[in-house]
């Protein structure tokens, strides 16, 4: 018998978590001497009172989702892959490199290409950290933040060189071109007369972002595959002794992830800058360990997590505006609050309500 | 390069090898009690804003490395909390720590300062003096080995000599003392060091501490040593190279020394020696000096030179049968 009943185990402790790393954050911004409900009030209005807001929302859900998948398709199979960052990098350079190479004459025909280019490369750069684990043991956590390191000097290399624009003095990419642009959320909505901001980047990856997360629930919970990975996850053992090849699971399940994290580059490289620069992830590959622990490693829950945090992101500028004297760190200060309540300190109060239950249900059986 | 180039770029291996050194010895209490620690790079940078920032208000930069001591030690609780008591998931704390370090320097740093997150430039015994060693501008002249004294062994900050003679008191601590002997036990199987009536959650913590003090100390030196102030994520990632540094060695003191100095000297090579021509055939890039201590470790992970050996029990909650 569960110890609690579902509807608390997937609603209840999350929302007293976030209320906590809330009321955390609130304590916060009275001690540097500001009204915390006002800040509230601005990020919520900056997320969602206007479409530029909204689209700015869905922009950084969009990354968040992309990351928050890669991160619990591998968790899926108790493999803890911290290396979204550089996995995201990697899909930025393999974007870039496809959308270069060719001059594209229309973006249905260049994203299908960007897509594999990006996947790939993100796939590639979390394959070795997986073969070295199902190999020789190393500890892919570790290893997977040794590559985001190695991405980053990557990346930074190839645009003070080989992919550097020359005409310009920055280290980037040169534009990638007409044919090679998504659609915004402006552009695909004009045509039935619905009125979006022109300035949000919004664009068509995140319509990609939430097949993704649909694909990802079919992967998971429909395919011989995803059982796989589940099984590997529960009892590596277990699945060793029903002839399962641990080295092709860890493997597999690595390069999905890294693949999912690699799309990031698609919104972010293909749909908004449009060119390759050094600092397009932002920690987004960080972040997506936070949206699948809310989302507790569902598609469902990850793409709500995923606007949860986004909304806090884009909110976090119009503090910018509204309350200068809160500096915009304060969503990473909520952001961090948020997993460590939800993430690290969950059995704190997962622990008193389960007995809580339990006592509940003998008194009832009693009565 | 001549013989003062070599000087100057071994004197800047020691600078910066300090904060990698203390750093890394906090990762090693730590992690030798079973609690991992990806968490170094958010306590260093707590401490780096709080002993600036208490530096420059009272104009002591000793109780500025107190307050510095006390944020990372408040962080290490927290830490502890988390992954001793509620047995949670030890890298999700210490990610979120990295975070909450991140957003909690800048924000308060800009509400107090209004700078952007940067504290005030710290000026005269707000910061650490330069120690001259005694008869070091009497020997300077003599050949080789003057300037190896009053170059390369004096004039360093006070706390550079004290994180280097930290390092045999680790080795006697951890080798030669029941705290030391508990404490790896402790690492490797705590259901024994439980059973002989020592307290699991007690060791940890304690080592904790350790790790937040000395995580205090390393912090402290990057912003009243190194640099006059706190600058927005000064620590740059060195959280991460200590960790690095700490599998290199294989959770051994003496070696973690040796590691410290290695990446110091690889990032004083990129700082001083941007792009190496090596003779004239090819151009080693900047960023290969800078990804040389990853690219290595994973190779020592890899175990192709050597095998990293964590301690057994690394990354896993204890708990206690009821």
């Amino acid at each position: 018998m569960d110890k609690m009943p579902r509807w608390a185990d997937v609603i209840l402790v999350p929302l007293i978590n976030i209320s906590l790393a809330f009321i955390a954050a609130g304590l916060v911004v009275m001690a540097i001497g500001q009204n915390p409900l006002d800040m509230m009030y601005y990020m919520v209005k900056g997320a969602l009172g206007s479409s530029s807001g909204i689209g700015y929302t869905m922009y950084y859900a969009t990354n968040f989702i992309f990351t928050g998948l890669a991160f619990a398709v591998a968790m899926h199979a108790k493999l803890f892959n911290i290396g979204g960052e550089g996995q995201a990098i990697m899909g930025g350079v393999g974007a870039a490199i496809v959308l270069l190479a060719v001059p594209w004459p229309h973006w249905t025909l260049a994203l299908p290409f960007a897509i594999l280019g990006a996947a790939a490369l993100g796939a590639a750069w979390a394959a070795i950290p997986a073969y070295l684990q199902a190999k020789r043991g190393s500890h892919i956590v570790i290893t997977t933040i040794m590559f985001n390191f190695i991405a980053a000097a990557i990346i930074g290399f190839l645009l003070n060189g080989w992919m550097k624009d020359p005409t310009t003095q920055n280290a980037e990419t040169r534009n990638f071109g007409e044919g090679a642009h998504l659609p915004t959320f402006h552009e695909m909505l004009a045509p039935f007369g619905i009125e979006f901001s022109k300035s949000a980047p919004a664009n068509f990856s995140f319509i990609l972002a939430l097949v993704c997360a649909f694909l990802v629930w079919i992967l998971i919970w429909k395919t011989r595959l995803g059982y796989q990975i589940r099984a590997f996850g529960w009892s590596p053992s277990a699945t060793a002794y029903a002839g399962i090849s641990s080295v092709r699971v860890t493997i597999i399940a690595m390069l999905i992830s890294g693949g999912l994290a690699g799309l990031l580059a698609i919104n972010v490289v293909m749909g908004e800058q449009e060119r390759l620069i050094k600092e397009f992830v932002e920690g987004a590959g960080f972040m997506g360990i936070a949206v699948a622990l809310m989302g507790r490693n569902h598609p469902f829950g990850i793409v709500l997590a995923g606007l949860l945090f986004g909304m806090l992101n884009q909110g976090g500028f119009e503090l910018l505006w509204e309350m200068p004297d809160i500096s915009r760190e304060m969503v990473l200060v909520i952001q961090a609050l948020i997993i460590i309540f939800t993430g690290a300190l969950d059995r704190m109060t997962r622990d008193p309500l389960e007995k809580l239950f339990i006592m509940m249900r003998n008194r009832r059986e009693a009565a | 390069m001549d013989f003062l180039q070599v000087i100057l770029t071994l004197d800047m291996t020691i600078r910066l090898s300090v904060v990698l050194l203390l750093a890394c010895l906090a990762g090693l209490f730590s992690e030798r009690s079973g609690v991992v620690d990806i968490g170094l790079e958010g306590k260093m940078l707590i401490a780096a804003f709080a002993s600036a920032a208490v530096a420059y208000e009272s104009g002591h930069v000793w109780i500025g490395v107190l307050a510095g001591c006390g944020a990372a030690l408040l962080f290490s609780a927290i830490h502890g909390i988390a992954s001793i008591i509620y047995r949670g998931d030890q890298i999700i704390s210490g990610v979120a720590l990295n975070f909450l370090a991140s957003g909690l320097t800048i924000v308060i740093g800009d509400a107090i300062y209004n700078k952007g997150g940067q504290t005030p430039v710290l000026t005269g015994s707000a910061r650490f003096e330069d120690i001259t060693l005694p008869f070091a501008d009497a020997v300077a002249d003599v050949r080789l080995l003057g300037p190896i004294y009053s170059e390369l062994i004096s004039g360093h900050k006070s706390i550079v000599y004290y994180a280097f003679m930290i390092v045999p008191v680790v080795w006697w601590v951890l080798y030669r003392t029941r705290f030391g002997l508990r404490l790896r036990a402790v690492g490797e199987n705590p259901a024994s060091v439980d059973t002989a009536g020592i307290s699991v959650y007690m060791m940890r913590f304690k080592a904790l501490a350790i790790t937040g003090i000395l995580c205090g100390l390393a912090g402290a030196y990057l912003s009243t040593a190194q640099a006059a102030g706190f600058g927005r994520e000064m620590t740059a990632g060195r959280g991460y190279i200590a960790l690095a540094a700490l599998i290199f060695a294989n959770w051994r003191p003496i070696h973690a020394m040796g590691a410290c100095l290695l990446f110091g000297f690889l990032e004083a090579i990129s700082n001083l020696y941007p792009n190496i021509d090596v003779f004239g055939l090819f151009t080693i890039p900047v960023q290969f000096t800078q990804a040389l201590p990853y690219i290595l470790t994973v190779v020592i992970l890899a175990g192709f030179i050597g095998k990293a050996i964590p301690p057994k029990a690394v990354g896993q909650p204890y708990e206690k049968e009821h």
